[in-house]
């Protein structure tokens, strides 16, 4: 987002835009008529508007670096996933990435929301769900002999990931989604999102639990 | 296997967001309330000015004193520039141009304020004298307290700066008041051009 007051130095171009800005109305309505002025405060804001979005677009993605937290031996791995830590592919992932080292296991449970709700602020609920997904999840983990902390994140799951990632500093990150079409709205397009926000490793999981939990099924 | 699971006691851990620090995002709310402010009081101003109906603006017998008020924004627009260069100053480890930066923007707002108290004591109407002489003053006086706090904000600034507080890697003390100052600032530009010179 442009924002002219996120620091001193934007701030003071801002003054020096506004100064422009409004000389240009004030000249253009004392020196021909008031109806010249307000073409020019049209057009003026029309570009403005106009330069606001292409710079928008144009804008660079700031991409967050991780950290380093934690000694030689220590590998840190978040793993961002709304109910599919409980799925066998990411427990064996996981498993086979924190072999050999000391391991830090991170799993963030962004609290997920429909999108009335997320646009209402009405989010108790849905980090209450979040709370009780994450309780299995781990619980998940520890049985198939994985420790790992847990925290609920963020709606907007790539805001959950920027806050961990600054605060655990990462390693690596695992993100765990269904399979395509079966996403959360908010999910969708998550990974590429990701991948070219933050400067660290990232693997992308599909787990299915449907079909884990068919083939789980006894055949009659 | 490394074991983390952590008991935790007492009331939930506030949320934190990452995207900007905290003293940061406390000034943008700030100055995104203070928009709401102005505009509310700009509303009532447009409210007299356009649905009043007046055939001239000011509206007779009012009179304002354009001139005395532009050199007063020349005054307020060069306290930007030295708050600007102040901060600059201190990112260069220049730390007695910083000085020199806040001790004259403080002297500058100052001037603005007094040349401000002045021109209410000889401009010939008062608050209570009609629509206009409301808005008039609620629209000038309300930039006027702005630009108080911003000189306690500077004034706070300046004595730090003399005690050596401010590093080139550490001087969110100054960048703050900045901030604000040239806030202030935006919203005179607006204030000037709308009620003095439109």
């Amino acid at each position: 987002m442009i924002n002219p007051f996120r620091s001193e130095e934007e701030a003071y171009r801002f003054l020096l835009v506004t100064v422009g800005y409004f000389a240009a109305i004030a000249i253009a309505a004392l020196a021909i008529d008031k109806w010249a002025g307000l073409a020019v405060f049209v057009l003026l804001t029309l570009a403005g508007v106009v330069y606001l979005v292409r710079a928008r677009r144009a804008e660079p993605m700031r991409q967050t670096v991780s950290a380093r937290r934690g000694g030689e031996n220590e590998h840190r791995i978040l793993v961002i996933a709304n109910e599919t830590v409980g799925g066998g592919l990411l427990r064996e992932e996981i498993r086979r990435r924190s072999e050999g080292y000391d391991e830090h296991v991170l799993v963030v449970c962004p609290a997920l929301n429909t999108a009335v709700r997320h646009w209402a602020s009405d989010e108790d609920g849905a980090r209450a769900q979040a709370q009780e997904r994450l309780n299995a999840s781990l619980a998940r983990l520890r049985e198939a002999g994985l420790d790992a902390k847990g925290e609920v994140g963020d709606a907007e799951p790539l805001q959950a990931m920027e806050d961990a990632v600054r605060l655990f500093g990462p390693d690596e990150i695992i993100i765990s989604t269904h399979p395509e079409g079966r996403s959360h709205w908010l999910e969708r397009g998550i990974v590429d999102a990701a991948r070219e926000r933050f400067a660290v490793p990232i693997t992308h999981v599909v787990v299915d639990l449907e079909a884990e939990q068919g083939s789980r099924e006894p055949t009659p | 296997m490394t074991v983390h699971a952590e008991a935790h006691h007492g009331p939930p851990i506030a949320n934190q967001s990452s995207r900007v620090d905290s003293s940061t995002l406390g000034m943008l709310l700030f100055i995104a309330s203070e928009i709401m402010l102005f505009g509310s009081f700009f509303t009532a101003y447009f409210f007299v000015r356009v649905v009043g109906g007046a055939p001239e603006w000011p509206p007779h017998p009012f009179h304002l004193p354009v001139f005395v008020a532009g050199v007063n924004t020349l005054i307020l627009l060069t306290s930007s520039f030295t708050m600007h260069w102040s901060l600059q100053a201190i990112k260069r480890g220049n730390r007695a141009g910083m000085q020199a930066g806040l001790v004259l923007t403080l002297a500058l707002g100052l001037t603005f304020l007094l040349t401000q108290a002045r021109e209410y004591s000889r401009i010939g109407f008062a608050p209570h004298d009609g629509a206009f002489g409301s808005s008039f003053y609620g629209l000038t006086g309300l930039h006027g307290a702005h630009v108080f706090v911003g000189l306690t904000l500077l004034s706070f600034a300046t004595v730090r700066a003399f005690r050596g507080h401010f590093t080139p890697e550490d001087h969110r003390g100054v960048e703050i008041p900045g901030i604000y100052w040239h806030f202030v600032d935006v919203m005179w530009i607006v204030v000037y051009t709308t009620v003095y010179i439109l």
